[in-house]
């Protein structure tokens, strides 16, 4: 499903701000695969989702989706495979347009869009359901601006419009972060119900390791641009947050650091 | 003395309002719409007026200067485009370097003069000055004659119509999307820097046509008629969003209500102009104002906003 082949991310080559970010990582994502990842605060989380994404290109290394090459396809093209969520509740949907028009603009990614209508009256009512089900009573206000809307109820329109259109990738990047912790589990509820259902290969990051254990069937820890463990199966079940702390120290040859993993 | 003045002075004014209103209803496309603000428009608004005239003046029917002035915001927008999306160079910069080159085509245009006169006698002009206050249709040697408030204010409403249509589709949406958010747009498949450069050209397009309507209207096209034109049109964006932001929220009447903005800011320039007024300080005063209108909403934000939640924060 995702094929990523010795990538490497330099940010501000020859510069005195120069970083590796990712450092000939590579990874390889089956069918189906929920992936959880964490890692402490710039081990190149959001760097690895926005490389795949295609935020800008890598500096090395091959990335493909379902055998499909993407590394120098550009951001708007790849879309077509992704769903993705940010951590930011603005980042993911456009404020001034009502709910409805933001799901609409999702449902239509990867097609041409031309001088068919934007939004139909058939749309609105199949969104309406889908509303429904995130039991936030939003089914009621469609043309509301989102940006009247709370953050949570901004990251379930978002993981709404990720879904739309079934992606052969899902992008989580510690979407619940910014999130009040009863609004996180919601939203993180909500994410779980939807990989579920329409089975999604989702690589989600998340600050939260309880989270990490609890969801997916896998789980990756990176540190400084590398993947350090990579726990599934059996294994992953079994695992507990003493366990990845303890890992982690072995892999990375330090403590984590407990103030940048909130423990939940 | 006075209030006669400014009433005679008043149909003029309206019209003119309604001719840049056309021409506010681009710079909203690119500084609302897109959040782009275009300065190519200074140098458009004199484009289209001096290809419109030239083209008349050569024996060519009315259709086509209209069509070739159209045609020549078109390709304003998309050099502004192109230096913006794909030289990378900042919008503002990238307007201000079409709006210079400008100066020199638009002044190769109009044969190396700065102005070029359309003597209304000679030709059948769409809108002009000395119409304003007859009838909405008369016929004249079999032409139909009519008054420039009634033909603008057609066309305006049938440009509206047409944009309220646009908006609407999938590509006018994603549009919309690309000025809203465009790392969002991305996202979902939306090429934004297209998106962009085509905003450019529907914007210049219709400025260079309310160029075109504006050099009919008054008999001439000059080098100058475009000084200030961004301006203009964002003081009829302004004034339309300050009085009817509560009431109209339909994008038709919102773009209505920059036609309107326009007229009152004509209607405002007149009553100025009719207290006797210097009109060597009426740019220094567009400017003073839309500043302050400007201001507004940013002093709001700063000083009047309540704490926002943890959960609201921008990006
Ligand atoms: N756009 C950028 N420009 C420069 N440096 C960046 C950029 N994005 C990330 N970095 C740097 O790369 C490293 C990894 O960042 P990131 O992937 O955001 O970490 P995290 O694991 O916390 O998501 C950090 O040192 C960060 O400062
Ligand atoms: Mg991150």
């Amino acid at each position: 499903m995702l094929k990523v082949n010795e990538i490497s991310k330099v940010f501000n080559p020859g510069t005195v701000n120069e970083k590796l970010a990712l450092d000939r990582l590579s990874l390889t994502l089956n069918e189906g695969d929920f992936v959880t990842v964490i890692g402490g605060n710039g081990a190149g989380k959001s760097t690895l989702l926005n490389a795949v994404a295609g935020t800008w290109y890598v500096s090395a290394g091959s990335i493909l989706i379902d055998d499909v090459d993407v590394t120098r396809m550009s951001e708007h093209k790849r879309a077509k495979y992704l769903g993705r969520v940010f951590q930011d509740p603005m980042m993911g949907t456009a404020a001034t347009m009502g709910i409805d028009e933001n799901l609409a603009l999702a449902s239509r990614r990867g097609t041409m869009r031309g001088l068919g209508r934007g939004i139909t009256h058939k749309e609105r009512e199949h969104y309406k359901e889908l509303l429904e089900t995130l039991d936030l009573g939003l089914e009621n206000r469609i043309t509301t601006k989102v940006g009247l809307l709370s953050g949570g109820q901004r990251q379930a329109v978002t993981l709404l419009m990720a879904s739309l259109k079934k992606p052969k990738l899902l992008l989580l990047d510690e979407h619940t972060a910014a999130l009040d912790p009863k609004t996180a589990a919601k939203v993180l509820e909500t994410t779980e119900q939807i990989v579920r259902r329409d089975n999604l290969t989702t690589l989600m990051i998340t600050h939260n390791m309880r989270d990490a254990i609890a969801h997916g069937n896998r789980l990756i820890m990176m540190d400084n641009g590398h993947i350090v463990l990579d726990i599934s199966g059996d294994e992953k079940k079994k695992l507990t947050v003493d366990d990845l702390m303890e890992k982690f120290a072995v892999a990375a040859g330090q403590e984590f650091d407990n103030d940048q993993a909130i423990l939940g | 003395m006075f209030f006669t003045d400014f009433i005679n002075a008043l149909p003029g004014a309206v019209a003119q309002g309604l001719i840049w209103g056309i021409m506010a209803i681009g710079v909203y496309i690119t500084y609302k719409i897109l959040d782009v603000a275009d300065l190519t428009v200074d140098g458009t608004m004199c484009t289209g007026g001096a290809v419109c005239v030239m083209m008349l003046t050569s024996g060519k029917p009315m259709w086509l200067a209209l069509l070739a002035a159209v045609g020549a915001g078109l390709l304003a927008g998309l050099v502004t485009g192109l230096f913006h999306t794909l030289m990378g160079i900042p919008a503002i910069l990238a307007g201000i370097l079409s709006q210079l080159s400008l100066y020199s085509i638009n002044l190769k245009i109009m044969d190396n003069k700065a102005n070029q006169s359309l003597n209304a006698r000679n030709f059948n002009l769409l809108v002009s000055l000395g119409n304003v206050k007859s009838a909405p249709v008369r016929i004249v040697d079999g032409h139909p004659v009519f008054n420039p408030i009634f033909l603008v204010a057609v066309v305006l409403i049938l440009i509206i119509a047409v944009l309220y249509w646009f908006f609407g589709t999938e590509l006018g949406c994603s549009l919309r999307a690309t000025g809203a958010n465009p790392n969002m747009s991305r996202a979902q498949g939306i090429n934004t820097k297209r998106g962009v450069v085509l905003g450019l050209m529907v914007s210049n397009a219709l400025v260079a046509f309310s160029s075109a309507l504006l050099a009919q209207y008054q008999g001439f096209a000059d080098i100058n008629m475009g000084r200030g034109a961004i301006v203009i049109g964002l003081a009829a964006v302004i004034i339309g969003t300050v009085l009817f932001d509560r009431i109209f929220h339909n994008f038709a009447l919102k773009l209505l209500a920059v036609g309107i903005g326009a007229i009152v800011y004509y209607v405002v320039l007149q009553l100025v102009l009719s207290l006797g007024v210097d009109t060597n300080l009426l740019k220094l005063l567009s400017a003073v104002v839309v500043a302050i209108f400007l201001a507004v909403p940013y002093w709001r934000k700063q000083y009047m906003s309540k704490p926002s939640k943890a959960t609201e924060k921008k990006s």
